[in-house]
């Protein structure tokens, strides 16, 4: 019963995929749009009966023996626990969500086909990743997450610029992906095992453990988390990767795919309790995340990278909390943000449909009287996001905080700077888009209206729960620590009592939010300031504009060395091997020209130097 | 037996039988008609039968003998193949003049 389910839920988005790629031509439009989503709501279903029925032991499933080399054993297998149900749950809801909303935002494209089959894919990739009961399955997903990403990146591939950036996400990613790999080996030649179960086994029995090797082993994989979670230093493909179609910003580059870094970490936990400078490292690299991107996306002016630069900061103060060992905090956090994250881009998408690919906030204003349901659901994840009492991201950014405080006060300081900042250049973006009057051209204004209820029910849906999410974990009442508590060897964490400490740290958190709303809300609805034109941009802001120079540095410190190498290689080394290559050939090429001579055809002259050769060899061996 | 070892010495038997491997070498060499050329080979061979059956006898060994036997089926063999080819190369080429046969020409 187990078994079938699992295959129908893993394989239900494979079948969408087949589909759409070789019949989606042929089958239409709505039909492709239909089959998509339905392949995805079928998974979403079988993740609620397994989530209604699942019991406190986890479920595997081994599907076959894959590898197996002496004591070495890997199995083709699923693990159903809490942790995978609970991901699948909001990978598949959201999932279903955003292909629903795809089916009207991407009807006017021609290869919807692909791109629907390209959804399916991934969603399949994510399952395969959040469910496999072993790293090596894990790697699976991880890679085919990747590909994906990187094929909805460049979908608009007659676009230069788009496939650059895909490429940059692959390659980035790449880095990230052999620091995974190391991590695998060393973790399998360590303990001659990859199976998650076993491995908290061991490492939680286990008594003579070599640290070092653990370290090293928690350092790859965190490296790895870094590429897929875009965190210092290997977040620049992010902000670029919103060269995609914005439903698959919401669903790839928001809510799930980014998360997966997040995911490993949680799934090893025991690993990385075994290594407390290596948490240090996460904490630090999350804490100063959080705050860089934050800064970057305060000046912005493309609505997307906004939201591209808050989901980075986003996922620094998660792995702020995983750096803590509050791995259930950052699971709470990541479910809250993928509500408010995914309902900010898709009412983002919402906004550049209506306005017909405008992304510039510039060029935008007083949508709310024309986009009336958009800008609703917006300003309410706008206010999650904020941290506002009582919205879901309210909850969830404040016990990252609150578990900061405890442990290091100036890890506390750097992400309560950030989460203000968040405030501020989140309704910078609501203020420029939405009030105001209209900047953009009168063609523009004369076509504005909301989109169709396609895009406007998930951008509902997803508000709703972005205002109630936080429900599922109340401080006192967590139901998410109770539920993951299985998961961790260590006793969970203490359990924040609700004393002075933490009412003055939660109004400490809302009343920063407030500070960042207020700020934004003289500058840009009171003054009326429109961020001024890129040649324009001065000082302080310019170096936050060009996002640091980051990726100028990036190009000065790798990539040109690697051009410069790759030109020597190609310009001298290359030639002189094939200038020695093709002179061992034109000396042979001489050799048979003249040699050909001898063969004019003569049956007398090959007689002679026949008869001059026995005579020879005679003559050497009797002389 | 070997009386007539003893009324003409091995020494003898061995320069004739060079004398005659000269004469085959230099008709193969110098002579154009393929018969010719043909009938040196033979004389070649010949020559070593000879040495063979001189050896034979004075060693007092069957051995030689038998390999004059042997080499000399195989000759005839080899004469009605390399009859058969000539007359093949007459009838396409109207001619057995091996200087006309360049055909090999690289």
């Amino acid at each position: 019963m187990d078994t079938s389910l699992v295959l129908v839920l893993l394989l239900a988005p494979f079948l969408g995929f087949l589909f759409n790629v070789f019949l989606g031509k042929k089958a239409g439009k709505s039909v492709v749009g239909i089959v998509g989503t339905l392949s995805v709501v079928v998974s979403f279903a079988i993740t609620l009966y397994l989530f209604g029925n699942a019991g406190k032991e986890p479920v595997v499933v081994n599907l076959f023996d894959w590898i197996t080399i002496e004591r070495f054993n890997v199995k083709f297998g699923f693990l159903l626990d809490q942790l995978s149900i609970l991901w699948l749950l909001f990978v598949t809801g959201i999932g279903s969500l955003i292909h629903l909303y795809s089916i009207s935002y991407m009807h006017d494209d021609e290869k919807i086909h692909s791109f629907f089959a390209y959804l399916n894919l991934f969603i399949f990739f994510m399952i395969t990743l959040v469910m496999g009961s072993n790293l090596l399955m894990m790697f699976i997903g991880w890679e085919g997450v990747g590909l994906c990403s990187y094929l909805l990146i460049g979908f608009w591939y007659k676009n230069q610029d788009f496939n650059d950036a895909a490429k940059k996400a692959f390659i980035m990613n790449r880095i990230g992906d052999l620091g995974f790999l190391i991590g695998i080996f060393i973790v399998g030649s360590l303990f001659n095992t990859l199976d998650f179960t076993s491995l908290k086994t061991i490492i939680t029995t286990i008594d003579d453990i070599n640290d070092l090797w653990i370290a090293l082993a928690a350092l790859a994989l965190f490296i790895g988390a870094c590429g897929k979670s875009a965190q210092i230093p290997l977040y620049t493909w992010l902000p670029d990767a919103m060269a995609g179609p914005t439903p698959v910003s919401a669903l790839i580059h928001a809510a799930t795919m980014v998360t997966a870094g997040i995911f490993m970490l949680t799934r090893l936990n025991f690993l990385f309790d075994m290594a407390p400078s290596v948490q240090n490292i996460i904490a630090i690299v999350g804490a100063v995340t959080a705050l860089v991107a934050a800064t970057i996306a305060l000046v912005q002016n493309d609505i997307k990278k906004v939201l591209a630069y808050s989901t980075v900061s986003q996922l620094g103060l998660m792995f702020l909390a995983l750096g803590f060992g509050a791995y259930e905090v950052a699971v709470f956090h990541v479910i809250t943000h993928a509500f408010f994250k995914a309902c900010l881009f898709l009412g983002s998408g919402s906004v550049i449909h209506g306005l017909h690919g405008e992304q510039d906030m510039r060029k935008m204003g007083g949508l709310k009287k024309t986009m009336p349901i958009t800008f609703i659901t917006m300003l309410i994840a706008s206010l999650a996001i904020a941290g506002i009492f009582p919205l879901a991201g309210f909850w969830s950014k404040d016990e990252i905080l609150m578990t900061a405080f405890h442990h290091n006060i100036v890890l506390w300081v750097i992400g309560s700077i950030a989460s203000i900042m968040t405030a501020f250049y989140m309704f910078r973006l609501i203020y420029l888009t939405f009030f105001n009057s209209f900047r953009g051209t009168e063609e523009q204004k004369h076509h504005l209206h909301e989109s169709p209820s396609l895009i406007t029910v998930p951008l509902i849906i997803l508000a709703i729960f972005s205002f109630f999410g936080g429900i599922i974990s109340l401080p006192g009442h967590s139901w998410l620590n109770e539920y993951l508590a299985p998961l961790f060897s260590k006793v969970s964490h203490e359990e924040h009592t609700l004393g002075t400490t933490e009412y003055a740290l939660m109004a400490i958190a809302t009343i920063g939010a407030i500070i960042g709303i207020g700020i934004a809300y003289k500058k840009y609805l009171k003054d009326n300031t429109i961020p001024s034109e890129d040649a324009e941009i001065t000082g302080l802001s310019k170096v936050l504009y060009n996002k640091y120079y980051v990726d100028e540095a990036y190009d000065a410190i790798f990539v040109k060395p690697v051009n410069v190498l790759s030109s020597f290689f190609r310009d001298a080394v290359e030639t002189t091997l094939s200038a020695l290559v093709f002179g061992l050939g034109k000396v042979t090429n001489e050799i048979a020209l003249q040699g050909k001579k001898v063969h004019n055809g003569s049956v007398g002259l090959y007689l002679f130097a026949f008869v001059l050769g026995v005579c020879a060899i005679l003559t050497y061996l009797f002389l | 037996m070997n009386n007539i070892l003893n009324q003409i010495g091995i020494e003898n038997y061995i320069f004739l039988s060079v004398i005659l491997f000269c004469i085959g070498v230099f008709g193969v060499l110098y002579r154009r008609n393929a018969i010719i050329v043909f009938m040196s080979i033979e004389i070649m061979l010949n020559a070593v039968n000879l040495l063979f059956v001189a050896f034979s006898t004075y060693h007092q060994d069957a051995q030689g003998q038998v390999f004059v036997f042997f080499s000399m089926a195989v000759a005839a063999a080899e004469v009605a193949v390399g009859l058969a080819i000539l007359v093949s190369i007459f009838r396409n080429m109207d001619t057995i003049d091996v200087g006309n046969l360049k055909n090999l020409k690289g």
